[in-house]
């Protein structure tokens, strides 16, 4: 699959992130993270589990504080928001779950209505139906609006999680492992997905894999994780041109063609 | 199986072990008071501040009392029975049986209604929120919805605890009517007395002060099992394993607590009569 070239403001970054740093007790997770995603980008942090990728993305959503560092979403600088202006900043950036995240007791439609009913009040019924179907669709999941989260499968769990952020038209786009747990196939037809946001919404996205197919599909920009500090960054044949013997494994460990 | 070894040279090194690991439980136990007051102060913070959530806390004292409700009536009815049938006796022996609906309505108003009322609750309602919170939070539901621009604390935590808090005493009051109606039986049974003289009988000892102690037994009750069942299910972690802890933490704390309370209130209403 060929990804459509996007258009890329590289004078306009949405997210800027300066000398970040995290430890978890006496692990040192995150070590000094420098990162720039311009508007209409995919950036693709790559890297093994527990290298602190997830955690990178949850400190620019707010959902953890930094030890150090700055991180600026949007031009505001997310440690100096108070809870109201971090609620608001949130709903301009979508995040995809690595499990989803479905409400379990909610059903796909009620799944997509509440952050819509939450964030726009005085909405209508209709305006709320309107929105629901357009993400459905945008999806391809039209045909599961009534179904429970149970009872879907995990690439179309995927797809519904994709399709409740889209509903509050993020600018941002924040995905966590997107193709993790996923056969081939379905991982391709997210990494579509994910192209086809970016084309159709106009979306700047971070997306967090260690997967390389997804990476080469969905990525403008390939930023390798290693050691708490992005090692490389690039275009995909870039970051893995390298004889570093700790990066051109993790190439050749994937098959990739 | 390798014996143990006791050698004099090991000693210091296990005493050491040992004083580390008194140290980090105490320290364990101080950060969670703190986190624990934490979360009620930001109850108090959040709850009352608008956006009101009147749907979901409707909900929830919906769900709270469907959930008891089964087995709150068949204990109150139970207890009521039971305790009449084995206070008889005592009674009998000093020719008293004609108190039994006072002494009745006494034991079940002031304290085994709301008792019995809030330990079913924390085992059905306490554990049931737990076990939510603590599967929404192990994946990452609360997170999807911080992250969506909606306060999980207050969505979650401040509508189910004032759901416990305002629908417990009304369990309460509920149990002590089907508590009395078990007494009633067992007194017909036995003495053929009249449904309207029981309950005059039953009126009679108890005072004002009765109904509001036990009224504000009931109100702390709920918002201990409220609080306890959130807070438990809200900082849980390490997956699956975390979600079971939760439901029980809920349970076993959430009990503990109401018997200190019981007695706390009971000792305060004293100087009150």
């Amino acid at each position: 699959m060929e990804k459509q070239k996007a258009p890329i403001d590289y004078k306009n970054a949405v997210i800027r992130v300066q000398g970040l740093e995290k430890a978890f007790d006496d692990y040192k997770v995150l070590q000094g993270i420098n990162l720039e995603l311009y508007q209409g980008e995919n950036l693709v942090v790559l890297g093994r589990s527990g290298t602190g990728k997830s955690v990178l993305i949850k400190i620019i959503s707010g959902l953890l504080t930094a030890d150090k560092g700055k991180v600026e979403v949007l031009g505001q600088d997310i440690e100096k928001l108070n809870d109201r202006d971090l609620q608001a900043l949130r709903i301009r950036i979508g995040f995809s779950f690595q499990n989803s995240a479905l409400y379990d007791s909610m059903t796909v439609r009620k799944n997509l209505e509440f952050p819509l009913v939450r964030n726009r009040k005085g909405i209508t019924r209709k305006e709320i139906d309107t929105s629901v179907e357009t993400v459905l669709e945008a999806v391809g999941l039209s045909h599961t609006i009534n179904q429970m989260p149970a009872e879907l499968s995990g690439g179309q769990r995927k797809r519904i999680g994709i399709a409740r952020t889209l509903i509050l038209n993020p600018e941002i786009m924040l995905y966590d492992e997107p193709t993790a747990g996923l056969d081939p196939i379905t991982c391709i037809e997210i990494n579509a997905l994910i192209n086809e946001v970016q084309q159709r919404y106009n979306t700047s996205s971070i997306i967090i894999t260690h997967d390389l197919t997804c990476a080469k599909q969905t990525g403008d920009r390939i930023a390798m994780l290693l050691d708490g500090k992005f090692q490389r960054e690039g275009s995909f044949e870039h970051v893995f041109d390298t004889n570093n013997d700790r990066i051109k494994p993790f190439f050749d460990y994937n098959f990739i063609k | 199986m390798d014996s143990l070894d006791t050698s004099p040279e090991t000693q210091p090194t296990v005493r050491r072990t040992r004083v580390a690991g008194f140290k980090k439980s105490l320290t364990d136990f101080f950060i969670s008071l703190y986190r624990i007051n934490q979360f009620i102060l930001r109850f108090f913070k959040e709850a009352f501040m608008p956006p009101y959530e009147f749907k979901e806390i409707v909900r929830q004292c919906y769900e709270v009392g469907v959930r008891s409700f089964t087995l709150i009536t068949l204990t109150g009815f139970i207890v009521g029975l039971i305790f009449t049938k084995q206070s008889r006796p005592s009674l009998e022996a000093f020719g008293a049986t004609s108190w039994l609906p006072s002494l009745v309505s006494i034991a079940i108003m002031r304290a085994l209604a709301p008792l019995v009322t809030a330990l079913i609750a924390a085992g059905k309602v306490g554990s049931s929120i737990g076990a939510e919170l603590g599967s929404m939070r192990v994946t990452e539901q609360i997170d999807a919805m911080e992250v969506s621009g909606t306060n999980p604390f207050k969505y979650l935590v401040c509508t189910r605890v004032l759901a416990t808090t305002l629908t417990i005493p009304i369990l309460a009051t509920y149990t002590g009517f089907i508590a009395l109606i078990g007494g009633f039986l067992n007194v017909y049974v036995n003495e053929g007395t009249s449904y309207r003289s029981f309950m005059g009988q039953v009126f009679d000892p108890l005072t004002f002060i009765d109904f509001e102690a036990s009224l504000i037994k009931s109100i702390v009750f709920g918002f201990t099992i409220g609080i306890v069942g959130s807070y438990q299910g809200y900082y849980s972690n390490k997956g699956t394993e975390g979600v079971g802890k939760a439901a029980n933490g809920a349970v076993v704390t959430a009990m503990f607590l109401i018997f200190i309370e019981e007695i706390t209130i009971v000792q305060i209403t004293s100087w009150f009569r």
